[in-house]
């Protein structure tokens, strides 16, 4: 891709871009919002992990959240499309484009409530995408009505106090077996940046689900989804690192008894050093404990909680040429005079 | 009007002992629901098209998998009119739950088969029964148990190739052809055929009223349903991706796409120019193949009416956001669930409106086999022309059953990929675009595929509020300006799809107009009608939006006629809106029972109107 000139002082990544690169628009959203923070953070993991901006498409639903792909990667085609459909977009372009870096952003109503049966049915085809869920248990856009991920006994303006349990993106995710599943919080950039760039070299869906404080309608004393409770109760399960596949580190030092390496289908390593217990993030079922015992406590784990890199993707499964299918000259596309003259043949 | 039956007058006066009527009669075979029929109806109708025999063969089944009722009615009509008639001359009773209705319903003067064991209910004087030991026969097969069903359907072929004289070499030629490489089905078939066939030559005295008799009005053709023509048309037209949700009557365009995609488009290595997803339902299908036509690939979908309604919001999204899909909406019966399997012509106004606020879109509207493989490649490249949801509107009786059609013709024009920026041309306009500048002022803009490597190739794709750049506006100036441009692309449109066919008569008294599978019935009615003096002009309408060529022809004449298989007159109703000043001349012709329109309904409605008109 064509850039603009940096002076040699400002620093560049591999492929030769500017931070600034990956900038968007400036934001619209409240002040403070966590999907702000979150924006932020693709825009360094997109540098950090020298992704090439014209390769990724960003995709998004309805929302706070899916309006958000405007204020990062200013130089990616977007489609902010519709409510809970996010799934069956990236769906179809990844699907005809396997060379496109996607990069979906939606909510927790838009994934939790209005879009849980694509959320589930693209984990289940394993389509190749980073899937970010900006999850803050309540609709802003609409001021501050409930969704599926609104705590049990929060209270809205209109309508009084939430009575049905919420639902656990991450624990969806890993029952629909997905081969990625992240959690962590806008209030954490490096955490959250570590994970994203792993989540980028990850091959199939990567689900990162980020508590995302929604400062107008939710960030009160005593929600699980306010950046004081964040900070208080963040428990990470593991320091987390990432490697990429060309850097040097890559055998520098080797596991002790409290580093765990995962190695990517591309090379790279997520290393994982161990904080207060023992975890094993390959292992499903207990992923599923994890997160079915915490639900009666007071934790919010945040980190790596599941990965599994031999699953197929969608496109690995259909058997597709290996240029895009939108590449594919017009030859390729439409059969010989021969062909049709041999099926007229067939049917008499 | 009122949409009513008209009694019809038997058109077969044939009796036993004159001479047979020849290439003119209908058949029905009535089975029961999953007792295998289906190859040996097919068997019998192809036998009588390679006999050179214009022939038509509609199925007309339940929502069943099995037990139910099933009717197969065949047309052989040596005039070529293959449009359903209201009854039948000849009917194969090989169900005992119907055959009272059965017989009631045959014409007078027709004849019956029925296995032998099957208690006959009162007797109608005007119908020759014929008697068949259909059990013994199939006994003698020396068939499995499994396969008795199937065997006993052939025994009905080799009775009625007897009774019709259809040349056993045709039914042979028919039977390798559905059992094709399958020898051992085939000699089990055709050996039952033979012995059926000898035991009425030997045992059946009284000769039957009708016969086939070979002629040369098929030659080149061959049958086929337009479901299978639509998916060679698309595989032709360079289709790349197909996600899709079963629904009848649409599901089998995917089912042949996935029969045939393997054969026509695979490298030497086996890898697939395309792909097809089954989604979870029809707002994933929609989503998916939007999203894959926002990449810039040729992506359509298939479906039938509640699948439609499922589309809708994702329909007015691609309006919006002017991004290329393909629906074909193969048109049943409805509302709501309605009748799954029958057919109607009645989701014109949904189609051409499809999805909240304003918005058109272009509908292409086949009434052949022939028109169904052309469209499949016409809508993609109308869609990637225009950047816009294409739907094409066939329908069960088109979609599902057998007609004779020519040989495809090889598509004559390169694929139309429509106005893509590349990464090259990006540089030599210097990055200077706008994704909804209206460039060449036919309302239809430029655009970039995500992956184009041009840092200045991105836009912003949104189904909300959008300037010229694409950036988010709440301007009015910019809502009216966009959506005004939309209408003018929708005008450019008029120019670009399939233009009506219009036979003109000069000092006609009515014009009719008709599109669809429709178009079946209409060369007969203007026959019938002619007959009683009234003489007709047709146009039928092949797309929408409507055009100029229709405003001339309502223009030209002081009546016309509507004829469309729904009872609201859907198209009538656009057509009026389409001609305010002359809407006063169209009369809607309109009915919806769940069987195609039948010739002489429709000429009895034409007639009464006229007789009002002209006392």
């Amino acid at each position: 891709m064509t850039t603009t000139t940096t002076p040699e002082t400002v620093p560049v990544n591999r492929i030769g871009l500017h931070k600034s690169d990956y900038q968007g628009a400036s934001s619209t959203l409240c002040n403070g919002c966590g999907h702000y923070s979150i924006a932020n953070v693709i825009v360094g993991a997109a540098y950090e992990s020298s992704l090439d901006p014209t390769r990724i498409a960003k995709i998004s639903g309805i929302g706070c959240s899916s309006k958000s792909p405007a204020y990062f990667l200013g130089s990616s085609h977007s489609i902010n499309g519709l409510h809970g459909r996010m799934p069956s977009l990236a769906t179809g372009a990844t699907t005809v484009n396997r060379e496109l870096i996607a990069i979906g952003v939606s909510g927790d109503g838009d994934t939790g409530s209005i879009g849980l049966g694509q959320f589930k049915h693209l984990l289940r085809r394993n389509v190749d995408m980073v899937y970010i869920i900006e999850n803050n248990g309540v609709y802003g856009l609409t001021k501050g009505q409930l969704s599926a991920t609104a705590d049990l006994g929060q209270k809205i303006r209109h309508g009084g106090v939430n009575h049905i349990p919420p639902l656990d993106l991450c624990m969806e995710a890993l029952i629909a077996g997905c081969g990625f599943v992240a959690r962590s919080f806008a209030g954490d950039s490096r955490q959250l940046q570590t994970l994203l760039k792993a989540a980028f070299a990850h091959r199939g869906t990567a689900v990162l689900n980020v508590l995302s404080p929604c400062v107008t309608f939710n960030n009160g004393e005593g929600s699980t989804k306010s950046y004081l409770w964040g900070k208080e109760h963040d428990l990470p399960l593991h320091e987390i690192s990432f490697i990429p596949l060309d850097h040097e580190e890559i055998h520098a030092e080797y596991a002790t008894g409290d580093i765990r390496d995962v190695t990517l289908h591309d090379g790279s390593i997520i290393r994982l050093k161990k904080t207060a217990s023992e975890y094993d993030p390959t292992n499903r079922l207990a992923a599923m404990t994890l997160l079915e015992e915490e639900r009666s406590g007071q934790h919010f784990t945040t980190g790596l909680l599941y990965i599994n890199e031999e699953r197929q993707t969608l496109v690995e499964q259909e058997q597709m040429v290996a240029l895009p299918l939108v590449q594919l000259p017009p030859e390729k596309l439409r059969p010989p005079r021969e062909a049709l003259e041999r099926l007229n043949a067939r049917f008499r | 009007m009122t949409a009513t039956d008209v009694p019809v007058q038997p058109t077969a006066d044939a009796i036993v002992g004159h001479a047979p009527l020849c290439n003119d009669f209908s058949l029905t075979v009535a089975t029961v629901n999953g007792s295998g029929s289906q190859s040996a109806n097919n068997t019998l109708l192809r036998a009588i098209h390679t006999m050179g025999v214009p022939v038509s063969g509609k199925n007309i089944f339940p929502s069943n998998i099995q037990g139910l009722p099933t009717w197969f009615t065949m047309r052989v009509n040596r005039d070529g009119y293959l449009a359903r008639t209201e009854q039948a001359q000849i009917l194969v009773a090989m169900n005992r739950a119907s055959l009272h209705d059965d017989i009631r319903e045959l014409a007078s003067g027709g004849i019956c088969l029925y296995p032998v064991d099957f208690p006959l209910p009162t007797r109608r004087e005007d119908v020759t029964y014929y008697p068949i030991p259909v059990d013994e026969l199939v006994k003698q097969s020396g068939v499995e148990n499994r396969l008795k069903p199937y065997v006993a359907n052939m025994v009905s072929v080799g009775v009625l190739a007897y009774l019709l004289r259809i040349d056993l070499k045709n039914i042979e030629e028919a039977l390798s052809y559905y059992f094709s490489g399958k020898q051992k089905a085939l000699a089990l078939n055709y050996g039952t055929v033979k012995e059926a066939h000898n035991w009425a030559m030997t045992t059946i005295a009284t000769q039957a009223p009708y016969r086939v008799e070979r002629m040369a009005a098929t030659d080149g053709t061959f049958l086929l349903d337009g479901n299978c023509a639509a998916a060679l048309g698309a595989i032709f037209g360079g289709v790349q991706f197909v996600a899709w949700y079963p629904i009848t009557p649409s599901t089998s365009i995917v089912d042949n796409l996935s029969e045939y995609l393997p054969e026509l488009r695979r490298e030497a290595d086996g890898a697939a120019t395309y792909s097809i997803v089954q989604a979870e339902d029809e707002l994933a299908v929609m989503g998916m193949v939007v999203g894959a036509g926002w990449a810039g690939a040729r992506a359509m979908t298939a479906t039938s009416g509640p699948g439609l309604s499922l589309m809708a919001e994702f329909a007015g999204y691609a309006y919006f956001a002017e991004i290329p899909v393909v629906i074909w909406d193969v048109q049943r019966m409805g509302p709501s669930t309605g009748l799954p399997t029958r057919v109607a012509q009645d989701d014109i106004l949904a189609a051409y409106t499809l999805g909240h606020g304003d918005g058109r879109h272009v509908c292409l509207i086949p009434a052949t086999i022939a028109e169904c493989f052309e469209y499949g490649g016409t809508a993609l490249d109308l869609a990637e022309r225009l950047q816009t949801v294409v739907i094409v509107l066939s329908d069960l009786d088109l979609g599902m059953n057998l007609w004779p059609t020519p040989p495809f013709e090889y598509p004559d024009r390169p694929l139309d990929r429509g106005k893509v920026l590349s990464a090259e041309e990006l540089t030599r306009l210097q990055g200077a675009w706008q994704r909804y500048a209206d460039v060449d002022g036919d309302g239809i803009c430029y655009r970039t595929l995500p992956g184009t490597p041009h840092q200045k190739a991105a836009y912003f794709t949104r189904g909300t509020g959008h300037n010229e750049a694409a950036a988010y506006s709440e301007r009015p100036e910019d809502w009216s300006a966009n959506l005004s441009r939309l209408a003018k692309k929708h005008d450019h449109a008029r120019k670009l799809v399939p233009a009506p066919v219009i036979d003109q008569v000069a000092g006609a008294d009515i014009g009719l107009i008709a599109y669809g599978s429709t178009d079946a019935a209409m060369q007969e009615v203007r026959d019938l009608l002619a007959a009683t003096g009234i003489r007709s002009s047709y146009l039928r309408l092949r797309a929408l939006p409507l055009e100029s060529r229709l405003t001339d022809f309502i223009s030209a004449h002081r009546r016309i006629y509507v004829v469309e298989n729904n009872l609201d007159g859907q198209m009538h109703g656009l057509i009026q809106l389409h001609c305010p000043t002359t809407a006063g001349r169209l009369t809607s012709i309109a009915k919806c029972d769940g069987l195609p329109l039948t010739p002489h309904w429709i000429c009895e409605c034409l007639v009464a109107c006229e007789t009002k008109e002209t006392p």
